[in-house]
């Protein structure tokens, strides 16, 4: 059984503010709920399905589904980290193609800004994560964590701080459009490369905004989805991994996208080249170069080259990426951009992205979440979607 | 440019029935590894069970020799910068560590390394590498 053509995103928002010491996460939840039914043309009631991962206060779904004033029934709080928001349209379209639910509220929100959360600062984890006895000690934050991985990819295929670069580049060109991105200024690869450098090879510019705001999506049954007055965007396919350690076979050459891309792919019946859009989770440089890698845009180690001299640009390059400024300028709420890759995927297939940005006759589109640590242990999600 | 390695104040390490016989040996200068009883394959980090076939384990003597797989000069998390790495050591497992007694911006990938051992708050000792001379 596929979840091809199965379910549809209908409703999709994305919360304006980037510094909200005022509100409460529960507050910014609610709103972005508000903000995609009102989207989508429909009531909380029609709500029988939610989904949150770890940014929702209380346990799992339990305090916002009450707080919403939800009667869910289904319920999912799985949490692969930033990337969980794509799997949850993943098992919101299996959960409407059983007949479980007919319309899924999907949300995220976070305060990390509000709260002086850092890339540097040491990772909060649950007591008795069983990895923590024995890395806590050697100070892994999440910066770091990265930086392992690029310096890897550049002993083994060449690949340049420059390229890197152009990653940044790409985003602040299209987030100059985005009246709500935390940074619009355009950028060089010169600025990227003397900006201040954080752990070996990343530099400050190499790395995502930290930022409040949120995020939410309502995916519904197909004939739903038709008797509203939005265009229809389906979902094609989907794919999911965790990649860890490998127990102590350590390979930094590669992100769990190489496992997670290949499923959706074959999903949705589509290869890589028929993209014409794609959301890449960009937390640092890094990661969305070994992602596009991974996911077929190009072949293992050539990234670098690939991304280079706007090769992500809408307008510019192949493979136009993160139209919104994605992470890395525009917003990163709750330190987990999986929902806004969705967010601006939807808005480039309904062709309501920026016009200085929007891909013409867009109706493919990819979004790519990696949440958790790229040098360590994280969750991939793979999502692909059509205009109908 | 040199970084010359500083100590940095470590925490606490984490005692529990996972980390105690590691920790008792690392205070007799010894950095051990888990092997499989049954399928006799090592893994990283430390478990009770195989995470190959979840068969039971047991410790192992390892030499504390490697090589440097990828490393990263943390220079902003703190008022000290460190470095960061994975160390394959010659037993075939590669572990999260710091390189410490060195100019941090002489490292690089492929160099060999050889462990030692830092004293945390508690004197736990935590197994880190210094590069082999010359």
């Amino acid at each position: 059984m596929s979840i091809r053509r199965k379910a549809c995103i209908a409703g999709a928002y994305e919360h304006p503010t980037r510094k909200a010491p005022d509100k409460t996460v529960a507050q910014l939840h609610a709103e972005c709920a508000r903000g995609a039914l009102e989207d989508a043309g429909l009531r909380l009631q029609d709500v029988d399905g939610y989904f949150c991962a770890g940014d929702a206060p209380g346990l799992g779904a339990n305090s916002m589904a009450d707080y919403l004033g939800l009667r869910p029934r289904h319920v999912d709080s799985t949490d692969t980290g930033g990337s969980a928001y794509l799997v949850h349209v993943s098992h919101a379209a299996q959960a409407i193609a059983m007949g479980k639910c007919n319309v899924a509220l999907i949300t995220l929100a976070g305060r990390p800004r509000s709260e002086g959360s850092s890339g540097v600062a040491p990772r909060l984890v649950g007591a008795g994560t069983p990895d923590v006895p024995w890395e806590a000690p050697y100070a892994p934050v999440t910066v770091n964590m990265y930086a392992l991985a690029a310096n890897r990819h550049m002993h083994e295929y060449g690949t340049t701080s420059e390229q890197l670069a152009w990653i940044k580049v790409a985003a602040a060109t299209h987030a100059q459009h985005n009246p709500n991105a935390m940074l619009r200024e355009p950028v060089t690869v010169d600025d990227v490369l003397a900006s201040p450098m954080i752990s070996d090879p990343l530099h400050r510019l190499d790395c995502c905004v930290v930022s409040d705001g949120g995020g939410a999506l309502v995916v519904v049954r197909p004939e739903i989805a038709r008797s509203l007055k939005r265009p229809v965007v389906n979902v094609l396919g989907a794919g999911e991994a965790i990649k860890g350690q490998l127990n102590g076979q350590v390979d930094l050459t590669f992100s769990g996208a190489a496992w997670s891309g290949p499923r959706a792919f074959e999903e949705a019946g589509i290869k890589p080249s028929d993209i014409q859009y794609a959301s890449i989770y960009d937390s640092f440089t890094i990661t969305v170069l070994m992602q596009i890698e991974d996911l077929g845009f190009c072949e293992k180690g050539k990234g670098g080259r690939f991304v280079a001299d706007g090769n992500l640009i809408s307008g510019v390059g192949k493979l136009p990426f993160n139209t919104d400024g994605g992470g890395l300028c525009n917003n990163h709420p709750a330190n987990r951009g999986g929902i806004t890759k969705v967010i601006e995927a939807v808005r480039q297939l309904r062709g309501e992205a920026h016009q200085k940005v929007q891909v013409r006759d867009c109706s493919l589109a990819l979004a790519q979440g990696t949440g958790g640590l790229l040098g360590s242990r994280h969750g991939s999600a793979t999502l692909i979607m059509e205009r109908a | 440019m040199t970084t010359t390695y500083q100590d940095r104040p470590l925490g606490s390490a984490v005692h529990d029935d996972a980390t105690e016989p590691f920790f008792a040996a690392t205070a007799a200068g010894s950095l051990r590894i888990k092997v499989c009883i049954s399928c006799r394959k090592p893994h990283w980090y430390p478990r009770a069970l195989c995470p190959y076939c979840l068969g039971d384990t047991e410790w192992r003597e390892a030499t504390g020799k490697g090589g440097i797989y990828s490393v990263s000069v943390t220079r902003r998390a703190g008022p000290i910068p460190y470095a960061i790495a994975y160390v394959r050591l010659d037993e075939g497992v590669t572990m999260l560590s710091n390189i410490v007694d060195c100019d941090l911006d002489s490292l690089r990938i492929g160099q060999r390394v050889h462990v030692v051992f830092k004293p945390a708050e508690d004197k736990a000792m935590i197994p880190m590498f210094a590069p082999d001379q010359g």
